[in-house]
Parts: C-alpha cells; structure tokens; sequence
C-alpha cells in the first residue's frame, strides 16, 4: 500500500488508563475512501481507538496521523474528524434544524450557504421538512439520522461511528446498514465504524481490524477473514468453526496432513507459511462445509459421531453431533432447501460428517 | 385495621403541630387589635398599610434584598464552578472537598456566627457591614448551589459536551452553547434558594450586620416593644409569603429541569 492512499494511520499507539491497558501497541493503515471496522467483544478497546482517532482520548505513547498530519495534542474541536456518537449525543434543546447546523457555525458559512447545507444533509437522510422537529419528538432511527446528518454537514475527511445502530431493533438495523453502506458509496467520505456485531461488521466493511485484548488479532476484508482466519481467536470470533486438534505429519501437493489421534487422518489446504512439520496443528472447517449422511465417503475427509439436537433457522438448520474425542459438539449447517435428512430420524442417529479437504484450513494458534 | 385510624390522625396532628403556630401569624396580622390574643376583633389591613411608613423596616427589606440578591449571584457562580469541577475533572481529594462545601451545613450558625466575627474584627479588622453579611450568608447558601447544579450536571450525557466538541466548538463555546442552557434550570433553582436563605437569615446577619441590619434582624429588634407586635406579624407574613412562594417556582424549575434532562432514548 502506499503511504499516498491512507488517511489514516496508526504508529505503535498505546493507551493505558492507570493499570488497565485499553489499547495495546496498535499500528496499521485506514484507506481514503474506505469503510473500515473496529470489531471485537466489549472491553477489547474498540470504542478507546475510536475516541482516539476523535481526539477524546490521548494516546499513552504512538503517533496517530490524519490525512499525513499527526494530530496527537491536536484537541476533538480542531480535528477533520466527526462522530456519530453511541447515545446520538442530539442536543435536547436544539430542534432537528439546529442540532444540524450545530457545526457549521464554526465554518464561517453565509446564511444562505448554511440553509442549503441543512437543507441538503435532511434531503440525504431522508428527513427533508423535519427541521423544526423537536429532538424529543423524534423516534430512535430518526435521531440516529440526524447524529448522522450533523457529522456529516461538515464534510469530515474521516467520520466515526461509535456502534450507531446498537440501539435500534433488528429490523430497523438491517435497513440502517443498507442505507449507510449506499451513503458512504455516495459520500466516499472514510468511514471507521465501531462494532461488537460480527455480521453487521461483515455486511458493510470494506475491512475489518478484528481486535481482542486491546489488540489486533487480524485487518483484512470480510471474505478474508472468514475463509482464512489466522488464528483460531479469529477463526471462533467470526462466525462458528470446528476445530479438530491434531500433530502435523506431512504436505504435499497443496494438502497438508494431520494425525488427529480419534478422529483418524485429516487433511487441508496448506498455505504459506506452513507451521513446522510435527507441530499441533488444528484442522478448522466452517459448519457450511460439512456434509451429514449415513456414509463415509472415499476421498473425502470423515469423522462419525451421532447427532444430538438440531436447532432450525427457517432456511438451514445447525445440527450439534457429539463426536467421540471432541471436547465441544460439531456443527453443521444443512441448507433446507436441499434438504435430504428428515430431523425425525436424525436426533440421536449414527451419522458420518464428511468434507472436502481443500474446504479445511490449518490453524496454529 | 385500626392502624387505619391512627395514621391519618398522626399525620393531621404532625401537620398542625408544623404549620399551626405559623398559620397564626397572619391570622393576627389581619386582627383589629394590639394584643394577640383570642377572639379576634376585626378585620383590618392597617398593619400593613402601617409598615409602607415605617422607614426603619423599608430601610432593613432594601438591605436585606441588597444582601440576598447579591449573595444569590455570587453564590450560584461559585457553586457552579465547583459542581464543573467536580463532575467534569477527575479531581483529586474529590470527597473530602465536597465534605468541606458542605460542612457550614452542619455547623450550628452561632459557632460559624462567632467564629466569623472574631475573624473578622479581630483578625481581619474589618468594618462590620453589609458586605460581612454576605460573606456569611455566602458560606451558607455555596452548599445548596452547588447541591443542586451537581445534580443539574450529572443529570445529562457527557457525550452531548464531547458532541460539541467535535462539532468544533472549544471549551468556552462549548460551555455557552450547551452546558449552560441545559444547566438553566439549576442556575435559577440555585439563584431563588440562595436568596431565600440568605433574606431569611437570622443569626449570622445578627452577628455581621454591624449598623445595617437585615429584615430578621430588624424585625427581631420590634419585639422589645409590644405595641409594634402586629406590624411585625404583617412583615412576617409578608416574608413567608414571598419565601413559600420563591420555595415553590424553584422547586417546580427544578423538577421540570429533571424532566428536559431526562434520556431522550426513552421518549419514543
């Protein structure tokens, strides 16, 4: 990547407060025009980063540079950032108009300038004509909108959104990612988005820094991340993987093999770099990935266990089968729509759980 | 099931033994009569027609009106400044700062009444004057500013000061643009019990007033002749009057301000 496309970047940044280290010698790259995501489980330091990049926090050591100008002892009011704050933050005394133009003061606008930047951040959110709303009068996904509005009218090189649609209802989030997604094509403005949503994360980013312990664990896009998780904490934070435990023996031809003691012999894809041969290994495969039937198949990895319960989704179902040796039950997800196992019969029935080995993936740590 | 009875009965007693003698007080006020005593006589406003000549007590309400509403400015400008300080920094001795606030609370007026006159003339050698009065009374009323603009402050976001922040206004704008219409409410609810306190103050006013009393002083000073009795009775109703009345728009301010301050989440 060259240093021309960032707009964000992070050198080695650090922040404790008294003992407890929030983020923990942090260092990568936001691209111009990119929609990036902060993931990970509360207390990972996700939100201390973000308020970071916002200016609300000062790094304990590292250098945060904005569009190649560092900004560390730069304070939140002279920073080319603006935040979509969690609570929306909407002044209660302010009326939607108001709220928006809250900015722009600062901006030095004419007035009809002014009006016509209101007027077209309302438009843009779809709210034209609520200017004299008060801001009680409006319902959650309103005043997300104009949280949003209000960051953007000033035209931000880099907006932040502290986990905005955690406060709406399933439905209402679903369309609130949409839209956002569609805005910030049309916008292009650099969005970094704080979530603990997995899916949410995988949906709309462009890449995520999946983060842990005040660390990132991996910064990649969606597809990456979940196809080719570099270790098993990312592997298990993204989605569901099983993983079965095994020494490595060999690799050849693109396929590296695992003696996974109960569970037989295994293959995978071996990709470089390739742990050292005899290490433990674990043999990751999705629960998409898995076949159930009453047989082996030759040629194709096999392991055979007996189902336990199925949970049903609608359009799949996981079924949990108990495998002997395996600490946790395995899962495998069953398209309805092809669906050849009847869930009378299959609750408690020997099964054989089969893949293709260029489906699994190695994981060291 | 006879508790049912017996409540209701203790509360009605309470309440009267609370508010009766006080309720008295105008009763006599309106009484034909230089004694107060049963059964009234007449209905009359001549004791308050009265008190519109009285220059002495004209002379003490202005005093005590100069002192109150200064002492409500000064005092709700430094309880402000301490409720931000100790809601917006991490300060450090937090607690004991607070206990020190509110200590003149719990000392018994005549200590703080004697302790601040020795100081004063002994110490200090100042001229006992108004200016005295209202350095006690300020020590008196920074505890119930600052009271009730912590509980003012704490009661909104935080989030919506980091919103202005970002939005590019500094501290100062930041202040004028938010902070404060949002404290509003606690500023005149601080700015009414602040002067209530102080225009009622009796003891360190007696103590600090010098050759200008205050209206308690003054008033305490007409009872040496009975025959002022009944004006006095007119003042105070006058003075409870006016307090209960202060004492119920800043209390309904302060509720109202409980409501603006309020979530917004919860409004939909």
């Amino acid at each position: 990547m060259k240093a021309a496309d960032s707009i964000i970047e992070l050198r080695g940044v650090s922040k404790s407060f008294g003992p407890v280290v929030a983020v923990d010698d942090v260092s990568f790259e936001i691209r111009r025009g990119e929609f990036f995501s902060l993931l990970g489980p509360s207390g990972c330091g996700k939100t201390t980063l973000l308020r970071i990049l916002g200016g609300f926090e000062h790094p304990t050591t590292g250098d945060v540079l904005i569009d190649g100008q560092s900004v560390v002892g730069v304070p939140a009011y002279q920073r080319p950032t603006n935040m979509v704050f969690q609570s929306y933050a909407i002044f209660p005394h302010l009326n939607v108009h108001d709220n928006i133009a809250y900015g722009l003061r600062r901006l030095k606008l004419g007035k009809r300038d002014m009006a016509d930047r209101v007027e077209q951040a309302l438009e843009l959110i779809k709210l034209p004509g609520y200017g004299d709303r008060a801001a009680h009068e409006l319902s959650g996904g309103q005043r997300q909108r104009v949280a949003l509005a209000r960051a953007l009218v000033r035209r931000p090189k880099v907006l932040l959104l502290d986990e905005p649609l955690g406060a709406l209802d399933k439905k209402l989030r679903e369309e609130m990612q949409l839209e956002l997604r569609q805005l910030q094509r049309t916008i292009g403005i650099t969005f970094v988005f704080v979530t603990h949503d997995q899916e949410e994360a995988l949906t709309l980013s462009d890449r995520i820094a999946v983060m842990s312990h005040g660390k990132t664990l991996q910064i990649d896009r969606a597809a990456a991340l979940y196809e080719a998780p570099s270790s098993r904490a990312v592997a298990e934070f993204i989605g569901s993987m099983n993983l079965f435990e095994g020494r490595l023996i060999s690799s050849e031809g693109g396929l590296a093999k695992v003696d996974a003691g109960p569970f037989g012999m295994l293959s995978a894809r071996a990709e470089a770099p390739l742990p050292a041969l005899g290490s433990i290994v674990s043999v990751a495969i999705r629960p998409e990935k898995l076949a159930i039937s009453r047989e082996p198949r030759p040629g194709l990895n096999s392991i055979e266990g007996s189902v336990r319960t199925e949970a049903y989704f609608g359009d799949r179902s996981h079924f949990y089968v108990s495998v002997p040796g395996a600490e946790r039950l395995v899962a495998v997800a069953h398209q309805n729509a092809f669906r050849s196992f009847k869930e009378s019969e299959a609750v408690g029935q020997p099964v054989w759980l089969t893949w293709s080995p260029e489906s699994a993936i190695l994981l060291t740590e | 099931m006879r508790f049912r009875l017996i409540l209701p009965l203790y509360a009605l007693l309470f309440l009267i033994f609370l508010y009766g003698p006080v309720l008295l007080m105008p009763v006599f006020s309106f009484n034909d009569n230089m004694f107060t005593t049963f059964p009234l006589k007449a209905f009359t406003f001549k004791h308050y027609a009265g008190l519109a000549y009285n220059s002495g007590m004209i002379n003490a309400l202005h005093n005590s009106l100069r002192v109150g509403f200064s002492v409500s400015i000064a005092s709700t400008i430094v309880g402000l400044l301490a409720a931000i300080a100790l809601t917006r920094y991490s300060l450090p001795g937090r607690a004991p700062i607070t206990g020190m606030i509110m200590l003149p609370l719990v000392v018994p007026s005549v200590i703080l009444g004697v302790a601040l006159l020795v100081i004063l003339r002994q110490v200090l050698d100042v001229e006992l004057t108004l200016w005295t009065v209202g350095v006690g009374h300020l020590l008196l009323c920074v505890p119930f500013s600052m009271l009730v603009l912590v509980s003012r402050l704490e009661g909104f976001d935080r989030s919506l000061e980091e919103a202005s922040a970002d939005l590019g206004e500094n501290q100062w704008m930041t202040f004028w643009r938010i902070t404060f219409p949002l404290v509003l409410p606690g500023i005149i609810a601080s700015l009414l019990m602040s002067f209530t306190i102080s225009f009622d103050e009796f003891v360190l006013a007696f103590f600090l007033s010098g050759t200008e009393p205050t209206l308690p002083v003054y008033l305490f000073s007409q009872l040496r002749f009975p025959q002022r009795l009944p004006s006095t009775m007119a003042l105070g109703s006058l003075i409870l009057f006016v307090s209960a009345l202060v004492i119920v728009i800043s209390e309904i301010l302060r509720q109202r301000g409980f409501e603006a301050a309020k979530p917004l989440r919860t409004a939909s």
